[in-house]
């Protein structure tokens, strides 16, 4: 007897990688197991007005990039006449338009794409600032000192300073009032906290809410403690970044740096997406396409064609599970899984119907046929040909009545049908009726199921995304190759000889 | 639970006590393990089989002919002309598919054993079907058989309607497992294939007499068509019958194997056809699993055991009227 042992460390094998590949996709590129799980995009525009003075411009724009919550799509900029260009700049990233001559209002349009990603990190960690020393003139520094002693009495670490200091500003109404002279109250807050020996700094985030136009940005204080980082709203104190604060500009670098022009302004409108999560991840992961092994990567014609593919696997273990589990005939073995194809073109009940008129008007024909004596390859072939007559009728006709759904019959394959018909006029004349409709019920059932199972949403997702199932269902395959034990049907054939006795 | 609970199922365990083989099993444990496929031609194609029959001395049915080409097809009536009654067949069909068989001819036609007429022009339709693979597995291209008709022992009367009884027997690396006698009805139209409608009667391999039998899968007491008490059969030169089927194992290399066996008036016992995926029906017909049986062989080293000592084995161990 031979031993089996490698045989079940192949399956494991398959297995494992199959759900290895699985995960990695997963955990990796963050496809997620279940369907129509969509992200939110938000298409942000900036758009920059000023007035240019006739003389050569420079605008330079701070943009935004990948960070805590949000991955970047793809940014454009449009800008008529404007040579542009992408630079980073002291850590940040800036768009800079320039131009040789301009005078009279200037638009210039710069527009990103934001999705909305929990997993998103920014590419490079946040260094924290340096501790500028401060002097301060009297009678601010008695002020100041004041409003940070108290603070410092009542916090622990640099964010609970920063919330006893803004929280301080708001009650001692006098001090406050001396202190807004001297500053506005995020830069303010910063130099109190540097003289705490914290590093914090302003940064400018945009409020995202569907829809909306003409918004600015708003200041934010970026407070630094040890290793973490906290995003404090210097007007209310409340830390935490909130699902709809895209943070601007994250290096106190002025938000326009503009040279020949004046009365600048720059304004943001935004509108909200929600994306099918596989485009969106797609657009994440343009870039890494060679570690992104996934049908993903071909053109979308391609797509198409491999998400129907994909699915053929699963057709097939259909028709082996009820082959080898249950024991039901099928004319032709895998002719359900081709029928099943062409019910998820026409949709079910289309596709049953017109099955059932196809198959059931060429029985008719096809016993007339035989009364003709012909050789069996002219004989298909006239079958072949009047399934074409009777499918080619039936679109017409359901035209004519204003039944579009009777247009899909032309998507059985009409070769199979023509098979199909031929066993089944066979079986009728060999073995009566009910043979008939034993195996072209079996035929069908099998048809319905994989029909099922391969529209099935979770499945199509999960073939099209997950290659590494394929391996897993070829594990299953070749386990159930293996299995001997009674077919369901089986139990009830042999029933009569577990009666007696 | 409910649903094992309905009478029409039986729990898995009830059959596994009884031994009872299912498909599955069959084609992993003992098909796929003791059938080499390259011998499975010679099974397949009932004029190879005829031909490695004919070459170890079995008695076969005669070969009237063959027809192998579409041209020859209009031969067909000369053929036969001088043959009383013949047999038309797949060389590579199973199942009882495209067997036709002819009783009697003459100038009005040619009756099949209900008593129905065929035209010759029928019959030239029939074999040009069968030459273009319409009953061959996979549609391949097949030959047409023409087989003098058996005569079917006179002690089978009553028992089968209008056509030949045969007689399976599962033959297991050389031994002889179970039996069935196959008889035809009118059901089956002068075939003896049991899915057909053909009662199945299980045959005791000491003695040769009928067990029980069953028709689709049922059992029933009396031959449906002619009223004959079925458990009254007795299958005359039993000895001799199980001897040439176990020498099918020599003769073919099948370790798992199906024998047809007829027995002619004149001839005696011989060799119809053989098969190298017998079907399950036999333990329904004899009320017993394969298993048992199969695993015994399996644990007996059988290695030198002649023809004669084989079937002395099965007939002392596998018999159950004592
Ligand atoms: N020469 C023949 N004369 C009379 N009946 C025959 C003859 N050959 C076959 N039959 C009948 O047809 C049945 C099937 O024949 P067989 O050769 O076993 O073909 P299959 O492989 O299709 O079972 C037999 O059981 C028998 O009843
Ligand atoms: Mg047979």
């Amino acid at each position: 007897m031979i031993s089996r042992k490698p045989f079940y460390a192949v399956v494991a094998l398959l297995f494992l990688a199959g759900l290895a590949l699985s995960l990695y996709r997963h955990f990796t590129f963050e496809v997620p197991w279940l369907p129509g799980e969509q992200r939110q995009v938000w298409s942000i525009e900036a758009k920059v007005e000023f007035e240019a003075t006739g003389r050569p411009v420079k605008a330079s724009l701070a943009i935004p990039g990948t960070q805590q919550g949000f991955t970047l799509l793809n940014e454009a900029a449009a800008s008529p006449g404007y040579g542009l260009s992408f630079l980073e700049r002291n850590g940040g990233t800036r768009a800079e338009w320039t131009i040789r001559r301009a005078a009279g209002p200037q638009e210039l349009y710069y527009r990103v794409e934001m999705m909305a990603d929990p997993h998103a990190e920014a590419p490079v960690p946040l260094q924290a600032p340096v501790i500028a020393p401060h002097t301060n003139q009297e009678p601010y520094a008695t002020a100041i000192r004041q409003v940070l002693n108290r603070a410092l009495e009542r916090s622990a670490d640099g964010f609970s300073l920063t919330r006893e200091l803004i929280r301080e500003l708001d009650s001692q109404q006098q001090n406050a009032e001396l202190l807004a002279q001297y500053q506005d109250k995020p830069r303010l807050l910063v130099e109190m906290l540097n003289r705490a020996g914290i590093a914090a700094r302003v940064v400018k985030g945009l409020e995202l809410e569907d829809g909306r136009r003409r918004q600015s940005l708003i200041d934010l204080l970026q407070v630094f403690d040890d290793d973490r980082v906290e995003i404090i709203d210097p007007e209310t104190g409340h830390p935490g970044q909130r699902d709809n604060l895209l943070l601007w500009e994250r290096h106190s670098s002025p938000v326009l740096d503009l040279v020949g022009g004046v009365n600048s302004r720059v304004t943001f409108s935004m509108i909200r997406q929600q994306l099918p999560v596989n485009v969106a991840l797609e657009q994440k992961f343009e870039d890494s396409n060679l570690l992104n092994f996934s049908i993903h990567s071909l053109p979308l014609e391609e797509q198409a064609l491999f998400k129907g593919i994909l699915l053929i696997p699963i057709g097939v273990l259909v028709v082996v599970l009820m082959r080898i589990l249950v024991g039901l005939k099928t004319s032709g073995t895998f002719m359900p899984v081709l029928i099943a194809m062409a019910f998820i073109q026409t949709s079910l009940a289309t596709g049953l119907i017109g099955f059932l008129l196809i198959v059931s008007m060429g029985l008719v024909i096809r016993s007339w046929l035989s009364h003709l004596n012909l050789l069996l390859v002219a004989r298909i072939s006239a079958v072949i040909i009047m399934v074409i007559g009777i499918i080619s009728l039936f679109s017409v006709l359901a035209f004519k009545l204003g039944l579009t759904e009777g247009l899909k019959i032309t998507f059985f394959p009409m070769i199979i049908l023509s098979w199909t018909i031929e066993r089944m006029s066979l079986l009728w004349e060999e073995e009566g009726a009910k043979e008939v409709l034993t195996q072209g019920g079996g035929s069908l059932l099998v048809a319905v199921l994989a029909y099922l199972a391969m529209n099935n949403d979770l499945i199509r997702h999960l073939t099209f995304n997950f290659l590494g199932l394929q391996l897993v269902v070829m594990a299953a395959v070749l386990l159930l190759g293996n299995y001997t034990g009674y077919r369901l049907l089986e139990l009830r054939r042999f029933q009569p000889l577990a009666r007696e006795d | 639970m409910g649903f094992w609970s309905r009478p029409k199922f039986t729990r898995p365990r009830v059959l596994s006590d009884k031994g009872i083989m299912g498909m599955n099993r069959r084609n992993i444990d003992y098909i796929g393990r003791y059938n080499p496929r390259r011998l499975y031609p010679l099974v397949d194609d009932k004029l190879q089989t005829k031909r490695i029959a004919l070459a170890c001395g079995v008695t076969v049915p005669d070969l009237i002919g063959t027809i192998s080409q579409q041209h020859q097809v209009r031969h067909l009536a000369e053929m036969v002309q001088e043959w009383p009654g013949f047999c038309i067949k797949p060389a590579k069909g199973s199942g009882g598919k495209g067997i036709t068989v002819i009783v009697r001819h003459d100038r009005t036609g040619y009756t099949k054993p209900s008593g129905a007429q065929e035209t010759i022009d029928d019959l030239e339709r029939h074999v040009s079907n069968i030459l273009a693979g319409l009953y061959s597995l996979g549609g391949k291209p097949d030959v047409a058989l023409i087989e003098a008709l058996i005569n079917f022992d006179d002690s089978f009367e009553g028992y089968s309607f209008e056509g030949v009884p045969d007689t399976r027997v599962i033959v297991f690396k050389g031994f002889p497992v179970m039996a069935m006698m196959r008889l035809s009805t009118d059901a089956s139209d002068g075939k003896a294939n049991l899915h057909q409608g053909a009662v199945g009667v299980g045959i005791d391999i000491g003695s040769g007499r009928a067990i029980r039998a069953v028709q689709f899968d049922q059992p029933v007491d009396h031959h449906p068509d002619t009223g004959r008490q079925l458990s009254e059969l007795q299958v005359p030169d039993w000895e001799t019958l199980l001897q040439l089927s176990a020498s099918c194992y020599e003769m073919s290399g099948l370790g798992y194997l199906g024998t047809d066996m007829v027995l002619d008036k004149l001839r005696g016992p011989m060799l119809l056809e053989l098969n190298a995926r017998p079907g399950l029906a036999i333990q329904t017909a004899n009320g017993a699993g394969l298993l048992p049986r199969l695993r015994r062989i399996e644990a007996l080293d059988s290695q030198r055991m002649s023809v004669a000592q084989r079937v002395d084995y099965a007939r002392e161990h596998f018999s159950i009227a004592s």
